[in-house]
């Protein structure tokens, strides 16, 4: 049976479920995360690197015990939502999700971060036009991921529209990406690399790598990880070994005369969480 | 070193990468702000004042978390406050050659690790505000400060880690792709 689309007990299901996602991302790390910051820190050899890490696991200690957002930039809500067979894509479902952020907004408290482009005027509530940015994929559950994304990695992002002989260039247009941006996007950061698709798709998948868990690499992944720590940029761009905690690659066919590449930068507090919808 | 606001000639002593603590007094603002601060004037006493790159997230007077923004962005925006006596700027990511220049024989630039919001919180309370209308990420916050913990990033003497780093970075990128 299908669920009335206008329904405002799901609208409400929606809201109670973004609400939970963000404060839960905000306030702690997911476990893999956590897991490939200790790693790192146990690994780096640089003094100053050293300290940036003592900093970074205290504040992420202190966070969680205070209850409050890991960082002040808390970022502008990206979801992701997955959509069972039973629940028809409606109104209410974009309702909810936008009512859940304005009461995370008010009551983690969140800082207002959502503008007019152009007048840059503060909404206040961090919706807007076309915010909260919401993606559907079908699922076998009806869940709400959210993927809160700070300025400082965002705007270190890139995307290249490679020649199709340039696919041995990759590694070096992630790597680049890095050199640019050195310590403005909050390193140790994760990569998200988008390869193929269209000019939108590349950017979309690299967004989408950063929801994968960083526990492990494949050898690619490896090889474009270990390009980016050659640089010596480490945390904060105070110098140190590490400066990329993983790479992750998406990716999707594409016009046999294209070749695009997006990178999505993400500092150190990769915040995601995904919660189950109750109904 | 533990230094204390109003800052003076100790910052001279400074070489970029010491480790040293900052507390008293410090001001917070961003971009608005500087402009602001440009157009009317600086609204507290600037001799031997802390500037901190921060936008933080307060509810009921009470700072929820305050770690610092990007610094980079106040690179054009940054001589005036230098000339007016404030000696240390605090945030992250480092600053350009022009405020290098600026900073030299004067003041100092001390790197808070980016991102450690609720630490930097844990050390702070709310003691006032200025230019409040430019809502709460670009207001002017005065800060009580206890003991932050810093790296200086860049000293009074040209020295700046920044952009070591940088350049290393780029002679490591050119060897790793072997390009001429």
């Amino acid at each position: 049976m299908m669920v009335n689309p206008v329904d405002p007990a799901l609208s409400s299901a929606l809201a109670d479920a973004t609400e939970k996602a963000l404060r839960e991302a905000e306030i702690r790390l997911p476990s893999d995360v956590l897991a490939a910051l200790r790693r790192a820190a146990a690994a780096e050899r640089d003094g100053i690197a050293r300290r940036e890490f003592e900093n970074i696991l205290e504040n992420i200690a202190l966070a969680e015990e205070r209850r409050v957002p890991i960082c002040q930039d808390t970022g502008v809500p990206v979801v992701y939502l997955t959509l069972p067979p039973d629940v028809a894509l409606s109104p209410a479902i974009f309702a909810g999700i936008r009512e859940g952020v304005q009461r995370a907004t008010a009551t983690i408290p969140l800082r207002p971060n959502v503008v007019d482009p152009l007048t840059r005027k503060n909404t206040g509530d961090n919706t807007g036009a076309g915010m909260p940015a919401v993606h559907v994929t079908p699922g076998d559950r009806l869940t709400v991921t959210v993927l809160p994304k700070g300025a400082g990695s965002e705007n270190a992002s890139r995307i290249g529209m490679l020649l199709p002989s340039q696919a041995g260039d990759i590694p070096r247009f992630v790597a680049e990406t890095m050199l640019i941006a050195g310590g403005k996007p909050c390193p140790p950061v994760f990569l998200g690399v988008g390869i193929g698709g269209t000019f939108d798709m590349a950017a979309a998948l690299a967004k989408e790598a950063l929801l994968l868990p960083v526990d492990t690499m494949d050898d690619y992944e490896q090889e474009i990880c270990d390009a980016v720590n050659a640089l010596g940029i480490g945390p904060m761009g105070l110098g140190g070994d590490t400066t990329a905690l993983s790479v992750k690659v998406k990716q999707a066919d594409c016009h046999t005369a294209s070749l695009p590449v997006a990178v999505n930068v993400q500092c150190w507090a990769c915040r995601r969480a995904t919660v189950e919808v109750e109904r | 070193m533990n230094l204390r606001t109003p800052l003076g000639d100790e910052i001279l002593d400074l070489r970029a990468g010491d480790t040293v603590t900052l507390s008293g007094t410090i001001y917070t603002a961003r971009d608005e702000a500087h402009l602001q601060m440009i157009e009317e004037g600086i609204p507290f006493d600037p001799e031997g004042a802390a500037i901190y790159h921060c936008g933080p997230v307060v509810q009921d007077d009470r700072l929820i978390v305050a770690g610092p923004t990007t610094s980079a962005r106040m690179n054009a925006l940054t001589g005036f406050l230098i000339d007016a006596g404030v000696r240390a700027l605090v945030g992250k990511g480092g600053m350009g050659p022009e405020v290098v220049e600026e900073l030299r024989g004067r003041a100092v630039y001390l790197a808070l690790t980016g991102g450690c919001a609720a630490l930097a919180a844990a050390r702070m309370s709310l003691s006032g505000v200025y230019f409040e209308e430019l809502g709460m990420a670009e207001a002017v916050w005065i800060i009580e400060a206890d003991r932050l913990p810093l790296t200086v990033g860049i000293d009074a003497h040209g020295g700046d880690i920044f952009h070591a780093v940088r350049e290393k970075a780029k002679t490591q990128f050119h060897q790793h792709f072997n390009i001429r």
